[in-house]
């Protein structure tokens, strides 16, 4: 553990002295940060005065957090350079060779240059942080509790983990610093949107949901570190299969895995196809539990949450039934409203969403846009149950029919999205990462071709021609 | 000690950058590895060094197979890159300090070594210098001091006295031959011929990835240029026109003060050709060896394998 450690130190300490020598790091990053607050405190004295006028007393009480959120992301995103080039730099300066020729462990020089990336900005935005806060004190405005303070500084190292482990895995991969550069962009935007919905949390007023969003970053992170040390190679930081995008392969890479060694459509789906579902069985149980717990605890939450806010009294519930039942009258042309195809379409292009949302977050946004779907019917069940329906007979006649196929073929495809992620962060040595990547592509679209797209297209079907029959014969006043 | 079998290794792009390399280098003994830019030399150092998996056969250096103990053979390998690789804004001794840290030197080891190191390399007096302000030679020195800084069993040093004066050449030429001689195994990757012929126990030749040539100078010689030829210069105008020749030697050119002999066995036929030349009475000055180049070797073997005619 000691070695390790003090591994990891050597390479970051040499990391850190090269920065503090580098004048075009030092001296940009401190006008930057002595700067930024003095700009930003301005800026907080001007909304004071305007809420002053206008009112507005609680926008003007999460001000400050919002700002210090702000305040710590700018740094962060200037100093990503120093880690988006800490391979692909060396590289480029051939100082890479003899570090890689040496003795040192791949998990040492990951995790030194990791420390650095995230150590370097962290101080910068912490000392901005700290500059502001001196400054706004002087100010006639609520400051945050440390409990809110704390978190948005949580918040903030949250973020710098993300950014810096994204930036060096583009680092391993990038083959030179002006491509790791253009690939910033898909660590500062998302990180910028994701600090917008930061914003919107604090703005909200319910800071314990931060926590959520310092968990998911936490976890997001980590699952971009392992894959960082999983795919970090000596061989393709040196050799040639980094420098060519060679379509030809990747078509002949994917089309293997797709196939198999399948000479019939029939013998692919006896074999090739049962093989990946019988792979599938681990995550499949996984997203089975998940999906079930997602529409129980949805199902409860309405239970208990909703009478709390709305009047359900037998009066209410008429009307909420006639008003129902008012919407439902259009189901004999269903037909009509909502084509089968584009029914179809609607639910393929979810299940794309699911997979695409998946592929950049090592499957975690694809199950939480599949718990997000699965949370709705189980909160249409407890609102059904509210005003008097049963929640199994609407289960059996509005779900059922069409969710055995439907539901199947989401359940599948989140839990081979899930798989897919999983594959990403696992190790394997004889692989590259984009190798891994068309190989959990190629078995995600062996599932979609083979069992998802026919299950959804019958479930469009029975959706818009069975269903609307069977809940009018169920709920006959429709 | 360094050994191969079958060493290859194939890209992506189903290039064969090193094809069927076998190699035996043993401890005390320097191999050239000689080639025309991009022949295969640094993907074969990278392999020997770990850096890349061969795709086919097998290497064991310093003991330790590549493949399965790369950790061992790093640790056990002293590695002079093509570039110099120094960080720039380290000074001298930093440098080499961070690398006997990484290679876990003892204090008193670093200590003694560096010392060691930058006086014999003359970069004492730079040592407290940043190497970004450094000559090129001084660069060079100090990634070689580097590759030495473990006192390592295997060196592989590409193009070691690249970018030097002669007086740093010589230096380094001087410390290969004195590692020789403490029972190192080198590889040295040149396309410096003269350095290589003055250092190197054997010679390989790679060209598109395969050995096309391997063995000591001599043999090389002997297998791409002939037998050894000698020369014997007279003082005056000579006529060796019914000169009785021993067997195993054959007159190549001939001019009116000297004789250009091919030789089979000197050893044996030389004493008689001597004797022949002197009991007839030939104004013999001299009788010498014609030297015979590793520059004419590389160069005819490279114009061979493409296929060109060569003119020494």
């Amino acid at each position: 553990m000691r070695r390790n450690w003090n591994a990891i130190w050597l390479v970051a300490r040499r990391e850190f002295l090269d920065q503090l020598r580098d004048w075009r790091i030092i001296v940009p990053m401190l006008l930057l940060v002595t700067l930024f607050p003095f700009i930003a405190d301005d800026t907080t004295r001007q909304a004071i005065n305007f809420m002053n006028r206008f009112g507005g007393d609680l926008i003007l009480a999460r001000l400050v957090p919002f700002v210090i959120l702000v305040i710590g992301f700018f740094p962060l995103s200037f100093t990503l350079v120093v880690a988006l080039e800490s391979f692909v730099g060396e590289k480029e300066r051939g100082t890479i060779e003899p570090l890689l020729s040496s003795p040192l462990e791949d998990q040492h020089m990951y995790l030194g240059k990791l420390l650095v990336g995230i150590t370097t900005p962290l101080v910068f935005s912490y000392a901005s942080i700290g500059i502001y806060l001196v400054l706004v004190s002087r100010r006639s405005i609520e400051l945050p509790s440390i409990y809110l303070l704390s978190l948005v500084l949580l918040l903030t190292f949250a973020h710098a983990v993300l950014m810096v482990s994204s930036a060096i895995v583009i680092s391993v991969q990038a083959t030179t610093i002006r491509a790791a550069n253009l690939l910033a962009s898909f660590v500062v935007v998302p990180v910028a949107f994701l600090l917008q919905g930061e914003t919107v949390l604090i703005f909200w007023g319910n800071e314990d949901v931060l926590w959520y969003a310092i968990a998911g970053v936490t976890l997001l992170s980590g699952l971009i570190v392992r894959l960082g040390i999983s795919h970090f190679r000596r061989e393709y930081l040196l050799g040639r299969e980094i420098d060519t995008l060679n379509f030809k392969q990747i078509g002949r890479v994917f089309t293997e895995r797709f196939v198999g060694n399948a000479k019939s459509v029939r013998q692919w789906y006896a074999v090739e196809l049962t093989s990946t579902l019988q792979q599938l069985r681990r995550p499949l149980a996984l997203i089975g539990l998940l999906g079930i717990g997602a529409i129980v605890v949805s199902y409860l939450w309405v239970m208990v949450n909703i009478p709390v806010y709305l009047d359900l009294s037998p009066e209410t519930s008429d009307r909420i039934k006639t008003l129902v039942g008012q919407n439902l009258t259009n189901l004999d042309n269903l037909s009509e409203q909502l084509p089968m195809p584009v029914l179809f379409f609607h639910n393929a292009r979810a299940v794309v969403i699911m997979l695409l949302l998946g592929l950049v977050s090592f499957g975690t946004l694809g199950v939480t846009f599949f718990l997000v779907n699965m949370g709705l019917v189980g909160g249409v069940l407890g609102g059904a149950n509210l005003i008097g329906f049963s929640p199994w007979l609407v289960f059996a006649a509005g779900v059922l029919p069409h969710g055995i196929f439907e539901l199947t073929a989401v359940f599948l495809s989140t839990a081979a999205t899930l798989k897919a992620g999983a594959l990403l962060v696992t190790p394997q040595p004889d692989k590259s990462l984009g190798e891994l990547f068309l190989l959990a592509l190629a078995d995600w679209f062996r599932v979609f071709v083979g069992i998802v797209m026919p299950f959804l297209a019958i479930a469009a079907v029975i959706e818009v021609y069975l269903t609307p029959q069977l809940l009018k014969l169920v709920f006959p006043f429709f | 000690m360094i050994e191969t079998n079958d060493l290859s290794k194939q890209f992506n792009n189903n290039f064969w950058a090193v094809e069927g390399v076998t190699l035996n280098v043993q401890p005390g003994q320097i191999l050239a590895l000689l080639g025309q830019n991009g022949a295969g030399k640094t993907t074969t150092v990278r392999m020997l060094t770990a850096l890349l998996s061969p795709t086919r056969g097998w290497a064991r250096v310093a003991g330790f197979d590549v493949a399965k103990n790369p950790q061992a053979v790093r640790s056990n390998v002293g590695v002079l890159t093509e570039q110099h690789g120094l960080y720039m804004r380290m000074t001298g001794i930093e440098y080499l300090e961070y690398f006997g840290k990484i290679y876990r030197l003892d204090s008193q080891a670093r200590a003694s070594r560096i010392k060691y190191l930058l006086e014999y390399f003359g970069l004492a007096e730079a040592s407290r210098r940043r190497s970004g302000e450094y000559s090129k030679g001084m660069k060079q020195k100090l990634a070689l001091a580097r590759a030495l800084m473990h006192d390592p069993s295997v060196l592989l040093l590409d193009e070691p006295t690249s970018a030097m004066d002669p007086e740093s050449s010589r230096l380094v030429r001087d410390e290969i031959a004195r590692l020789r001689s403490s029972r190192r195994t080198i590889i040295i990757c040149s396309h410096n011929l003269a350095e290589a012929e003055a250092l190197a126990d054997r010679i390989a030749i790679i060209y598109r990835g395969k050995i096309l040539l391997s063995g000591t100078l001599d043999e090389l010689k002997r297998q791409v240029l002939g037998p050894v030829e000698f020369e014997a210069r007279f003082a005056e105008v000579y006529d060796a026109g019914d000169l009785n020749l021993p067997d195993g030697v054959e007159i190549m050119s001939r001019s009116e003060t000297s004789l250009k002999f091919r030789v089979e066995a000197p050893q044996i036929s030389n004493p008689k050709l001597v004797h022949a030349l002197t009991s007839r009475n030939a104004p013999l000055v001299s009788f010498h060896e014609v030297p015979r180049k590793l520059e004419h070797v590389y160069l005819k073997t490279m114009a061979e394998a493409q296929g060109l005619a060569y003119a020494a």
